[in-house]
């Protein structure tokens, strides 16, 4: 394989690098400048990292709620990647056979938002 | 871009498993858009009328041969028998599981992540209503023991032991008294658990290296999974047999795990008596049944050509469980644990029969899961039955005199001890009759010579019981037996009627075991 196989690559790369410079650039300039306390807080999702009692302390349950169902689409999205990239393959049998696993995630999906589960308090 | 070659799959071959599936899937449903009044109900009705429609389909393709699903599964006679089995054993379990006269809000509850001793513990303890999510869970788990008896590969069998184990784990959790117990259970039964599915997967790798240079189903040298593929290399293969011991070895562990034989029993007593009774009674009889499914196809279709190797190890194996349920019975104070080493002793018993690795031990083992499976039904059944004001009332010294209090209930639990002792006119003894029969036909007397031996320590215990409940006096403690309600009474009287019948005349269902043991190459 020539190297030239690889310069759609670099591109992408090359873009990505503007793309995300150009942003941190502007972001100064163009965004709004409202100061308060969250904006002090550590950037982070779920529990605050610091400052923590020895040990960890306790946090609560509803933490691991969010983590399971996070991973209910994690394994769809796992399972949805090859399927799509061998599209052409599998044809209509790969497509019914994905509708089919997709209905069934979603099965599980309505319970836990009829229970409940999505809900933070 | 090519085509992916897709194998053709037989839909009528597994209707059954289809059924239960979908009918999980819609009682999942039910759990989330039905109203709360009417969900136990609703959830009852679809789960017998699941369970039934896919009883009429096994029992409609009753002469159906084949493999189907690219040698993934498996359709034969002993798939069909085990699955008809798992699945009348399963209606049974419903109608226990769905008893809700017994207690207030039934013997489950809705919430087993609550903190136990908190006050939002005892109000669900007392009032609430229970979970009905217990019903799709049980489809969940039968569906697995379908797949699981039906699997011809490797990797097809550990999904299926994989879907009847995590329900099972949860089931285990959710009973109504007892918290703690119930909480440990699960986590044991889940922690222990995972280790064996990682010991049979470290199997099934090992087995998959040892078939490299097999042709297999797919034509390649690649070697393979499925059973046909095992087998063949078992046969011919010129690598050295060390992968191929490890392997076998391993699955073993996975297997015998499930199938509570020792020394992988340990979980065995304390899940039983910490899981709420009426799904021990569930996993004592369909989790045996399809354990032992599994490791019948395993040790005679693909290990079979090296049962000469397995035998004595596995020998030693059967000959431990026998003696270590049975000594370990004698010493027990609680019915429920008392129940759950004479479980790990008939799975000794079982795995006697398993070992002749011939056509009698596969008929003869099949007949003693059915039998056994109805007798320990109706026993736990009873234990559901026996209660004070703090739930069920487990530990022997409570039963003493119950035969005074009630001699009804006290004379079926007898007829159903004694037909785990093996007495005559019971099913104890015809199949323990047919599994020591094979065994020494196979030419495995010292079996024989120690099962014979651990069924007379075992009917100490049994027998115990049966003189607590007559021969003592009635104080102060002895709990009240309550009138069952229609499902439980339904359900002992089919237990109790099949101990009954298996034991006064097997023949047709013996009959059945001989025409159907028979494997699909």
């Amino acid at each position: 394989m020539s190297l030239s196989a690889w310069v759609p690559i670099v591109g992408l790369l090359v873009l990505g690098a503007l793309f995300s410079l150009f942003s941190v650039a502007i972001a100064p300039i163009v965004g709004p400048k409202r100061y308060n306390r969250a904006k002090l807080e550590a950037y982070e999702c779920g529990i605050e990292p610091t400052p923590q009692p020895i040990g960890g302390g306790r946090f609560p349950i509803k933490f691991y709620l969010t983590a399971m169902l996070f991973i209910i689409f994690d394994i769809e999205v796992i399972f949805l990647y090859p399927w799509a990239v061998s599209f052409n393959a599998l044809g209509l049998f790969g497509f019914v056979e994905m509708l089919l696993f997709i209905g069934t995630v979603f099965i599980a999906y309505a319970y836990v938002w009829r229970r409940g589960g999505l809900d933070w308090d | 871009m090519t085509e992916i070659g897709l194998p053709p799959i037989n839909y009528g071959a597994i209707t059954p498993m289809l059924i239960l599936f979908g009918a999980s899937c819609v009682g999942v449903f039910v759990e989330a858009f039905v109203p709360k009044a009417q969900r136990h109900l609703v959830q009852l009705v679809l789960s017998l009328g699941a369970i039934t429609a896919a009883l009429v389909t096994v029992v409609w393709q009753a002469d159906t041969r084949t493999v189907t699903a690219g040698g993934a599964i498996a359709i034969d006679g002993p798939t069909l028998f085990l699955q008809g089995a798992i699945l009348v054993l399963g209606v049974v379990s419903i109608l226990l599981i769905g008893e809700r006269s017994l207690e207030r809000g039934g013997p489950f509850v809705a919430q087993a992540a609550i903190v136990v001793g908190s006050d939002a513990d005892r109000n669900q303890t007392v009032r609430q209503p229970g979970a009905t999510d217990i019903y799709p869970l049980s489809l969940f788990a039968l569906t697995g023991m379908l797949l699981f008896v039906a699997a011809n590969d490797l990797l097809t069998m550990f999904i299926g032991l994989e879907v009847l184990s995590l329900p099972l784990y949860l089931m285990c959790a959710l009973a109504r008294r007892r918290r703690l117990l119930s909480q440990e259970a699960a986590l044991k039964y889940f922690m222990l658990g995972a280790y064996a599915s990682a010991f049979f997967l470290f199997g099934l790798a090992l087995v998959y290296g040892f078939t490299a240079g097999t042709p297999s189903g797919s034509g390649d040298n690649g070697g393979g999974v499925d059973f046909a593929t095992i087998a063949a290399a078992v046969r011919n293969s010129e690598v050295s047999p060390a992968l191929l011991y490890a392997g076998i070895a391993l699955i073993a562990v996975g297997l015998l795990f499930k199938a509570a034989a020792a020394p992988f029993h340990v979980w065995t007593p304390d899940v039983y008596q910490g899981a709420p009774t009426p799904v021990t009674g569930f996993m004592a009889a369909c989790t045996k049944v399809a354990a032992f499914g599994a490791l019948l196809r395993v040790l005679h279709v693909a290990f079979g050509g090296a049962s000469w190797a397995y035998t004595p190890v596995l020998g030693a194996v059967a000959a431990l469980t026998m003696l270590v349920g049975a000594v370990l019975a004698v010493t027990q104070t609680d019915i429920k644990r008392l129940l759950a080493y004479s479980s790990v002793a008939n799975a000794g018993y079982l795995l006697v029969g398993a070992l002749a690795v011939n056509k009698q031990g596969l008929a003869s083992t099949m007949f003693y899961l059915v039998a056994y499976g109805f007798t320990v039904l109706a026993g736990f059944a009873v234990v559901t039955l026996v209660r004070d004001a703090d739930g069920e009332a487990t530990h022997l010294s409570r039963w003493a005199g119950l035969g005074r209090r009630s001699p009804l209930f006290a004379g079926v639990f007898t007829f159903i001890l004694l037909a785990f002792a093996g007495i005559p006119v019971t099913s104890g003894f015809t199949s323990k009759f047919a599994v020591f029969g094979a065994a020494s036909g196979a030419g495995h007397t010292w079996l024989v010579v120690v099962g014979v031996l651990s069924s007379m320590i075992l009917a100490f215990p049994y027998l115990r019981v049966v003189v607590m409940m007559w021969l003592s006096e009635p104080g102060e403690s002895t709990p009240s037996v309550l009138v069952p309600g229609g499902l439980t009474a339904a359900a002992l009287t089919i237990g109790v009627a099949a101990t009954l019948v298996l034991g006064v005349a097997p023949e047709s269902l013996l009959d059945l075991t001989n025409r159907a043991a028979e494997f699909v190459p």
